[in-house]
């Protein structure tokens, strides 16, 4: 079930483990048959935690997503709700909580756990309205960093960049440092702890004092992290806004990837019998999970997009050889080992109908014209031409209309690599996009400006050259079949935030003080004491494992390129990934969007 | 080994499936089209009854993960689920006795210093209280109701505790000096939830005026108590708190914002009349000026016109009924309207497009991809024809298209226009390579004739000959042009 989280040089079921027990003992705390009410938002990462099958043998019969009404009449003795701390999931909570039969016996007994932290204003909330006192217990369940892959974990906190950096809230900040601290107690103290950016150097702080204060939790487990490097996402601004060129990046960018899983347009995936064919077609989004534990998607993910469609053939060709074996099968041994090879043959073979379906759909994208030329605009941006006026294309696809947050990630994306744009190219946008999508918008458009997305020029200065050319940032010669760089899962260019990774592990940050000084927020280094006996003698040619910790957010086409570095046969350091969130441009970009419809309720 | 190659070499030159000879082949596309093919044809080889290694529902989720099951379970009340449902009660309570597994170690008691792990053991084992945390008091209790807990944190203890999910008194931090120990305890700490609950406290219990002069100087402690009124809807005291602060432009935002919970067009209006007087930058003041002018226009065109449907007097609102009301529209879908029902209105009504360019300075290049586009909707060839004419003093009339006739030719072919309308303004795309692309494209024939006369280019032009039809005027126009001495072919 969980077997790909141990493939990796970091065996992360012992966290999933420890999510499940804490689970486990939560349900027994409510003694007797259950019905669970879901906020909805949470059943995807709680799906990789643990199993309906799990929540039954602890007496959960039943299960309800989260809406406002009368609760459903399960005869059951517990009612618990899974809520993240909001304010508005509150309030559905008094209303179903409000209306439940008082009359209706045997009563039905409430409880709250809240996912990852017990809110304060939230209890104070539910007081105000009166039904604090109905709930029986009231828990949280700190579901910090979830294990999503061999090497990726994630908060799945989606709105972290927004309450870091528009509204200084700094709490998605603590659950990162307390995920960090899980981390520690399972796999020993990261001996070093680098850093860029703002909230990086919070958190980091906020691990020592944790420390500091809980003297106990310095454990006698010999560390498996040697690194743990703190990004801010707003240190590296331009990457997530670029359209990502890898398989797995292409197909979040398209259909968006929510907790590993992704649903496709059906019509491709038609029914296996051919006498069914045509009858009923399915009309409900195929949902497919991905993960490293399907062998073919572990091995195309990465790749950029046009090495994708090679490996496909060449793997059809293998399977089709190996479903020819059964002519030349003659004796009953033979046979028999064909035979019991067909499961997995067929595994193969389904998951290569899959993929093939899934690249023909992003196929039929990547060769569309607008697809091109927008791709054409953020590869000139990205390259430093014409950054400082106004563009035709992002022109006319207002002129179109064109979806909005298409529209913004261009312009972000110019902003930042001209950084900044001039007033006057700023004021022209602005005003275009307020008369073309109307003048509500004018709150995103600040608050893009208060990230730091979108904004005017200062000083008339634009280090971006600068920056571009010491990181290396913009690669001329790129190859995508054999990629020899990084640059490759943006076919050019070399996302910022990785470079910063790679180049810290060698020759290290020295060689580029001058660059770091004009990206936003500190640099640091810190060291944790090991206690003797713990100091690790690495044998000779041993990888160092370095955790790099994506604050507010990260997209797969940098996790593609971290894989990329882990992999390279003289890197010498291997990457596990944790994050926030994982994102895209147009994810991120709606994070930051100001809501426009008043809450449904 | 080598045998191994041979084998799989002789395969592919002796097999059956054609389709995977793509040694020499590049192209991305036929590729998948033929691991496709391939893995079509495999399924007639093999039965695939069950191929559900891992069971998955049509819709991909693994049967038994937990949307999946909130489906199952709240949909069906009959049927197999519940018969295994009423088999689990029989058992539930050799469930409920069920010990816990002592190896594994859960999360929180990493940090409560619960587990049976010795190394954790000594964490912070002095500040746990036991068992009682279930009944832990709610905030605001009445005094008394919890004296055993009151008994005497420190501000540093109090935070921690609070951390920790335990509900702490405040009450007894009396002082200003001790409610600002607090906070500043709780802003090192960097939870939010803590910050947050310790600020609900000074709130209440603090002046106005010294609570902002306090937070003016907490930064940190500032930004939470702005998220949580705006959170909480207290709208009047988050304004108060801005303009003691001088943030002036925020509380101008923070009051526009409210615009949106407004659904009364009426009142909305009225309300957005009110922010134009807010400290916004000078540009956004001009948009917010925009944004009032325009929802009061929308309103008035909007009676106007329902009246007029309900009338149905009009042939235009009678042929394409309205689909949605205009109000709260964009100024762009507002031109757009306004060119498709108001279009021939003076200049003096509130609904013609002509006021609309005029007030709100619309760009030429705006204005005339939004006249184009509804004039062609309507299959008005005369006013898009009017729309690109101009006079020049002398009285000579030009074509002009701001945004180029390429994209004017877009339009009109995504309308449907007619080939005689097309063609004239194919003719004026200006550079040559686009005039033929586009020309070929919506077969202007005269177009990609002419333009290869001017070019000089016999081969093409003789070329186009199969692509016109046989005995047509176009193909009479290329013999005669070839046939005519006068020209110098190029080749």
């Amino acid at each position: 079930m969980a077997a790909h989280l141990s493939s990796g040089r970091v065996n992360l079921t012992a966290l999933r483990e420890a999510g499940r027990r804490e689970l486990r003992e939560f349900l027994d705390k409510c003694a007797g048959s259950k019905a669970i009410v879901w906020d909805e938002y949470l059943t995807g990462p709680f799906g990789l935690i643990a199993q309906y099958s799990l929540l039954k043998e602890h007496e959960v019969e039943k299960m309800f997503t989260l809406k406002p009404g009368r609760l459903p009449p399960a005869d059951v003795k517990n009612i618990i709700f899974f809520v993240r701390p909001k304010l508005e999931l509150m309030d559905i909570i008094t209303d179903n909580v409000l209306r439940e039969d008082r009359g209706r016996s045997p009563q039905r007994d409430f409880h709250i756990l809240f996912v990852p932290r017990r809110s304060l204003l939230c209890e104070q909330w539910l007081k105000e309205q009166g039904v604090l006192g109905s709930f029986i217990h009231r828990e949280q369940y700190s579901l910090d960093l979830i294990p999503f892959d061999g090497d990726l974990l994630s908060m799945e906190s989606e709105s972290a960049f927004k309450e870091c950096y528009l509204e200084s809230d700094q709490t998605s900040l603590y659950h990162a440092a307390k995920g960090l601290m899980t981390l520690q107690a399972l796999y020993g103290t990261i001996p070093q702890i680098f850093g860029k950016g703002d909230c990086a150097r919070h958190v980091a702080n906020m691990m020592i004092r944790m420390k500091r204060e809980f003297p106990g939790s310095q454990n006698s487990i010999f560390p498996v992290f040697d690194t743990l490097l703190l990004l801010d996402r707003n240190v590296d601004l331009l990457t997530p806004l670029a359209t990502q060129l890898t398989y797995e990046g292409l197909i979040d960018e398209i259909y968006g990837i929510q907790n590993t899983y992704v649903k496709l347009p059906p019509e491709k995936f038609a029914p296996k019998k051919q006498g069914e064919g045509g009858k009923d077609l399915p009309t409900e989004p195929k949902k497919l999970q991905l993960n490293s534990a399907e062998e073919l998607y572990a091995e195309i993910r990465d790749k950029n997009f046009n090495a994708v469609g090679s490996v496909l053939s060449k793997k059809a060709k293998i399977i089709s050889a190996a479903f020819e074996e059964r002519h030349h099968a003659k004796t009953v041994g033979e046979i028999k080992q064909f035979v019991s090879q067909l499961p997995h043959m067929q595994a193969a073979r389904s998951s290569l109908a899959n993929h093939t379906s899934i690249a023909e759909l992003i196929k039929d994208i990547t060769t569309s014209e607008d697809f091109f030329d927008n791709l054409t605009v953020e590869q000139e941006f990205m390259s430093g031409i014409d950054t400082d006026k106004v563009n035709n294309y992002i022109e006319d696809c207002i002129a179109q209309k064109h979806p909005l947050i298409k529209i913004l990630r261009l312009v972000c994306l110019q902003s930042v690599c001209n950084s900044g744009l001039k007033q006057k190219v700023l004021d022209h946008y602005k005003r275009e996009i307020l008369q073309t999508y109307g003048y509500e918008h004018l709150l995103t458009l600040n608050n893009l400006e208060k990230a730091g997305l979108l904004k005017p020029q200062t000083g008339g200065r634009n280090n971006y050259p600068t920056i571009r050319k010491t990181l290396r940032l913009w690669m001329d010669d790129v190859n995508e079949q054999n990629p020899n760089d990084i640059s490759y899962v943006y076919s050019g260019y070399a996302p910022l935030s990785v470079r910063l990774a790679q180049l810290l592990a060698r020759p290290g940050w020295r060689s580029i003080e001058e660059v770091l000084k004009m990206l936003p927020g500190p640099h640091f280094e810190e060291r944790q004491q090991l206690p003797t006996g713990l100091q690790k003698k690495r044998q000779h040619g041993e990888n160092r494992v370095t955790l790099v910790f994506f604050l507010g957010g990260v997209t797969y086409a940098e996790i593609a390129a971290l894989r990329f570095l882990s992999q390279m046969e003289d890197g010498g350091t291997e990457y596990i990934i944790a994050t926030t969130k994982l994102i895209n441009g147009t994810t991120w970009i709606k994070s930051l969007m100001e809501k426009l419809e008043p809450a449904p309720f | 080994m080598s045998r191994v190659r041979a084998d799989e070499e002789e395969y592919w030159h002796s097999s059956k499936f054609r389709a995977f000879t793509f040694d020499d082949e590049d192209d991305e596309l036929s590729q998948l089209k033929e691991s496709k093919r391939a893995v079509n044809s495999l399924r007639d080889i093999v039965d695939d009854d069950d191929d559900d290694l891992e069971r998955v529902s049509w819709s991909g989720e693994p049967v038994g993960s937990i949307s999946w099951s909130i489906k199952e379970t709240a949909s069906g009340s009959t049927g197999s689920l519940d018969g295994r449902d009423s088999s689990l009660q029989k058992g539930s309570s050799s469930y409920a006795a069920l010990p816990k597994q002592a190896s594994s170690y859960s999360l929180s008691s990493l940090f409560k210093g619960r587990s049976k792990l010795s190394s954790f053991q000594s964490l912070s084992d002095a500040l746990t209280d036991t068992g009682v945390k279930n009944y832990a008091p709610e905030l605001r209790r009445p005094k008394a109701e919890y004296k055993d807990y009151s008994s005497d944190w420190s501000p540093k203890d109090t935070v921690r505790r609070m951390q920790r999910g335990k509900v702490c008194s405040l009450e007894r931090f009396r002082s200003l000096q001790d409610k600002l120990v607090l906070l500043d305890e709780a802003v090192a700490g960097h939870d939010g939830n803590v910050i947050t609950a310790v600020l609900i406290f000074l709130k209440r219990t603090l002046r106005r005026e010294i609570l902002f002069r306090e937070l003016e100087v907490r930064q940190v402690a500032l930004c939470h108590l702005i998220y949580f009124l705006r959170e909480t809807g207290e709208q009047k005291f988050l304004l108060d708190l801005l303009r003691f602060l001088d943030r002036t432009e925020e509380v101008a935002l923070s009051q526009y914002r409210e615009h949106l919970n407004i659904q009364d067009v009426e009142k909305r209006r009225e309300f957005l009349k009110g922010c134009i007087g807010l400290p916004f930058s000078a540009e956004d003041t001009s948009h917010i000026q925009d944004h009032y002018t325009l929802l009061e226009r929308q309103i008035i065109i909007e009676a106007n016109d329902r009246h007029l449907e309900m009338a149905g007097q009009s042939e235009l609102f009678r042929k394409y009924p309205r689909k949605a009301s205009i109000l709260n529209m964009p100024l762009v879908t507002t031109l757009f309207y306004s060119c498709f029902y108001h279009y021939t209105e003076a200049e003096g009504m509130f609904s013609s497009p002509t006021n609309l360019k005029k007030t709100f300075k619309i760009p030429d290049k705006q204005y005339v991809l939004t006249a184009l586009a509804a004039r062609a909707k309507l299959r008005a060839w005369g006013d898009v024809d009017a729309l690109l004419t101009t006079k020049n003093w002398l009285g000579y009339t030009k074509k002009k298209a701001p945004i180029g006739f390429h994209r004017v030719v877009e339009i009109l072919q995504r309308n449907n226009a007619p080939v005689q309308v097309l063609q004239e303004y194919v003719r004026l795309v200006e550079d040559v390579e686009t005039r033929l692309n586009l020309a070929t494209k919506y077969k202007c024939h005269d177009v990609v004739i002419e333009t290869y006369r001017d070019l000089k280019d016999r081969i093409q032009l003789t070329a186009y000959k199969c692509k016109v039809e046989r005995g047509s005027a176009e193909e009479e126009k290329i013999h005669s042009i070839l046939s005519n001495t006068q020209i110098r072919w190029k080749n």
